[in-house]
């Protein structure tokens, strides 16, 4: 099979019903997207697929054939974050950071779907997102920097 | 190792009585050194000051002993390093350094007595000084407890400087010049005709001298302390560049994971894994104890491998099988026989004048369940064997893993990492035996274990279910007695005894911050019941505090409301701790406290001291006929000295809503010897959607630091429940909430 990550094209013999998310880090070993359940209930695993989030632990290899993935490496680097990553750097939101690459995915998707959410509409939106250290009130924080640097 | 057992009698006969025979040990135990474990680990060109400073050619490493899982512990142990050594705490390299008596944790010890952490006598005060060196013996190499910056206050400071001060005098040294004509800047010693002398230049010799005494600096001199820092994992945090356990990848590494019994310990009768052996991907099928270990070229592989195994479990003897039973075995234990402690009796609770009040309350099993499942990576050969984890233990791993590969323990050597999340799960290390168990079997190959979701649920270590008896009168409008007994079983006892150490004397985990409570109500009395071992239990973050909070302050409220009294009021009047009555104080003025709100809105408040620090919590809650909606949340605490504001604020916040999340939704329950919760969506806590908005104010007025991580939780759900109470009239007398009332 054939996909796209991160803009590198990349051939690969896996069974068809190979998750993603295992795809990336056991067969590409792109270590970004993280497991945390394997049963989309916490979104340690978002990535894009053709621009918008997905739980990469839900979607098959044989679903993704010629799609093109974005992880959260792709979308920013340490020397050049994506606006939503600079806006977690600036409110501080990791804690452990295991969630937050999956949080700042979702956020980004939202932003790029709709640029000016309500606080519901940010509510639930990032509510499949789990973050067990309860980084919530800078995720809240860093999604309103975002919204406002996006729009300057 | 052997000695534990002495010296824990020791320290408990100090918390009794025999105060002068433990600080004698104590200042013996204090002034004998521990060599530095960084000597023996040298490369060449490479140096090393203390055990907190290593310097070579690509600059300063500093060696950070706590582990960090999350609550920041690297990036502050950096700053108060830097903060001495004048090195930018953003281009220094960090390593948790090996595992050694050296970076004993002399804070936890201290804690673990019987003294009220606000009581700063002349008996508390010998018998923590006397207590806190003995982890140096007993090799309390550990992270937890809030002990980090407590601990490392002023050993990492002193070290700094006195790195610092031995780097000038090297200088002065060479070029003949005093340290005074020296200044220090960005890892470099500056002389005064300009030249600058990377530290790096100056080890060697520096190495080579009697390292210099110097006071740490003064806070108001200080350059990065006490104002908002920058966490120095943020970045890599931010842009999924940090690497975790699980993310390690070594050269011809197995991708591993394991199923065992899901009623734990119970062992297996028979199974049959033909099937498994026969997908793709597959190495090897390992029987390890209590199951078996799949070896496969991928996680996703080896997991499904490994629910494919057809396994006929057996059943483990001489426990209780389900909660139903278990809950009976507590209800049952408030006996003279499990009595396990009565550190608070004043007055004569019996016959305490006034109106009666009772109530019971009770609180279930927790799992920690941080994010990352647990993992570790374990390499075997028989000069040495390799352990990557992240734990809070580094020697109790390093000598579980040498008695499985039976090897001396200084032939294995622990890399420890940072982890997704830990909340006290990290203080245990099955899975690390699991990985050594698997890796002797596969000589020289790296082995990454890593466990599947439902198998790292059903196998936790949880934090005790526990009930508690409440009998109290009221008279003339205020509290005058309070009788509080709590049944559960002993943390200590259960996670000790994982470690093959006796646990000595009664258990201040089942009583603390009740007996401490720091309120002066006349007829005043709290009571310790052990209920006999059953299920492992763990430390969860904050430990006793977590039920007792809940226990204490609920059934405060309770006495409050009978008597007709304001909540706030009350407390104030009651309280008799300066630094409390100030936190309190303060959060109502957050809040702007004043009484009832009506109209189906309701606050609530709790105070607890917990983990030496005072924390007053007010929650605003609103019936929206659709539920409960959490509206504010304020914070207000003192804990001495705040180096990082931005991070402090997180924990507090973080330690409250984890609080408030297992309080509303969760419980670990058991059937038939099994847990019933295997991932979380039978195990949901806080989200986005429920989060208050938060306001946290932090004190300063305490004489020692304190540590942050875990003071934040106690107060969260009893300030919840009685603002429930306060908006609906229901109180809530048992976790989960949400068994009893709808949230929205």
């Amino acid at each position: 099979m054939r996909l796209t990550v991160d803009g590198t094209e990349h051939e690969l013999d896996v069974e068809p019903d190979m998750p993603l998310l295992w795809l990336l880090r056991d067969e590409l070993g792109l270590h970004g997207p993280k497991y945390g359940c394997g049963i989309a209930a916490c979104g340690a695993c978002t990535v894009h697929l053709d621009g918008l989030a997905v739980r990469a632990c839900q979607i098959t290899a044989e679903e993704v054939e010629g799609a093109e993935v974005t992880t959260i490496e792709g979308l920013g680097t340490p020397d050049a974050p994506h606006p939503v990553q600079q806006a977690w750097i600036e409110e501080q939101v990791a804690q452990c950071g295991y969630c937050q690459s999956g949080q700042i995915m979702q956020a980004a998707s939202l932003l790029a779907l709709n640029p000016a959410p309500t606080d519901a509409e940010i509510d639930a939106a990032m509510s499949g997102n789990l973050c067990r250290c309860a980084s919530y009130p800078r995720i809240r924080a860093a999604i309103r920097r975002a919204i406002q640097s996006e729009g300057a | 190792m052997a000695s534990f057992g002495k010296i824990a009698r020791r320290t408990f006969l100090i918390g009794s009585a025999a105060v002068a025979g433990g600080v004698a040990f104590g200042v013996y135990a204090y002034r004998k050194p521990v060599e530095n474990p960084l000597l023996a680990e040298l490369e060449p060109g490479e140096t090393t000051l203390n055990p907190f400073v290593l310097i070579d050619a690509d600059g300063v490493t500093l060696i950070t002993p706590r582990g960090d899982v999350g609550q920041g512990a690297i990036s502050i142990q950096t700053y108060l390093l830097a903060e001495e050594l004048d090195v930018d705490p953003q281009t220094v390299r960090t390593s948790f350094g090996p595992a050694s008596g050296a970076y004993y944790n002399g804070k936890v010890a201290a804690e673990g007595m019987p003294f009220a952490a606000w009581d700063a006598g002349f008996l508390s005060t010998q018998a923590r000084k006397a207590a806190g060196p003995a982890g140096k013996f007993i090799g309390l190499h550990i992270t937890g407890g809030s002990t980090t910056v407590p601990d490392m206050y002023d050993r990492l400071r002193a070290a700094g400087a006195s790195a610092r001060e031995t780097l000038k005098l090297a200088a002065a040294n060479r070029f003949t010049l005093t340290p005074e004509d020296l200044k220090t800047e960005g890892g470099q010693v500056l002389l005064p005709n300009g030249d600058a002398i990377p530290y790096a230049d100056l080890a060697a010799e520096a190495a080579a001298l009697d390292p210099v005494s110097v006071e740490p600096r003064a806070p108001e001199s200080w350059t990065w302390l006490g104002k908002p820092a920058r966490r120095t994992d943020i970045v890599a945090k931010s842009t999924g560049t940090f690497r975790y356990g699980g993310d390690l990848v070594l050269d011809d590494m197995i991708h591993a994971t394991v199923v065992t019994n899901p009623a734990m310990g119970g062992g297996v009768v028979s199974h049959d894994d033909s099937a498994a052996r026969a997908m793709r991907g597959i190495l090897d099928i390992l029987p390890i104890t209590d199951g078996f270990a799949v070896l496969a070229d991928n996680d996703w592989r080896a997991m499904k491998a490994a629910r494919a195994i057809d396994v006929d479990w057996g059943t483990p003897e001489g426990r209780l099988a389900s909660s139903a039973e278990m809950w009976e075995a507590h209800a049952a234990a408030f006996t003279e026989e499990n009595r396990d402690s009565r550190f608070a009796d004043d007055g004569d609770v019996e016959a305490a004048p006034g109106n009666l009040v009772t109530a019971e309350y009770r609180v279930p099993f927790l799992h920690h369940a941080p994010l990352e499942p647990a993992n570790a990576t374990v390499r075997y050969r028989p000069e040495r064997t390799e352990v990557w984890t992240a734990t809070q233990v580094p020697i109790f791993v390093r000598d579980a893993v040498a008695a499985i590969t039976g090897q001396e323990a200084e032939a294995v050597t622990v890399h420890n990492l940072a982890s997704g999340g830990s909340f006290g799960h990290r203080l245990d290390y099955l899975w690390v035996q699991q990985a050594a168990e698997i890796a002797v079997q596969v000589p020289g190959r790296p082995v990454r274990l890593t466990l599947s979701r439902e198998q790292d649920m059903t196998h936790g270590f949880l934090r005790p279910m526990a009930i508690a008896r409440g009998r109290g009168t009221v008279e003339n409008g205020t509290v005058r007695s309070l009788d509080l007994s709590i049944a559960a079983h002993s943390v200590t006892e259960s996670q000790i005894g994982r470690a093959g150490l006796p646990a000595a004397g009664p258990d201040i985990a089942i009583v603390a911050a009740a007996w401490d409570a720091p309120y002066a109500i006349p007829d005043r009395r709290v009571t310790g019941y052990r209920v006999p071992a059953g299920v492992a239990v763990s430390s969860w973050r904050s430990v006793g505090a977590s039920h007792n909070g809940f226990f204490f302050e609920t059934f405060l409220d309770e006495l409050i409301a009978e008597a007709g009294a304001d909540p706030v009021e009350e407390r104030l009047r009651l309280i008799h701790d300066p630094a409390s009555r100030n936190v309190l104080a303060t959060v109502a003025d957050m809040a702007s406290w004043t009484g009832p709100l009506g109209d189906g809105t309701g606050r609530g408040v709790a105070f607890t001291y917990a983990f030496g620090v005072p924390c007053a919590q007010i929650i605003e809650v609103s019936d929206t006929g659709r539920g409960i909606r959490l509206d504010k949340l304020w914070i207000a605490a003192d804990v001495g000295r705040v180096l990082d504001p931005v991070n402090l604020e997180s924990q507090l916040t973080g330690g409250a809503l984890f609080g408030l999340g297992h309080a509303i939704h969760s419980e670990i329950t058991f059937e038939d010897h099994t847990i019933q919760q295997r991932n979380y969506h039978e195990y949901e806590g806080m989200r986005l959607w429920q989060t208050p908005e938060v306001e946290v104010r932090a004190l300063e007025t305490l004489p020692t630091i304190r540590g942050a991580g875990e003071p934040g939780l106690p107060p969260a759900a009893p300030a919840l429940a009685n603002a429930i109470f306060a908006a609906t009239g229901t109180r809530l007398r048992e976790m989960p909430f949400a068994r009893t009332v709808t949230f929205a």
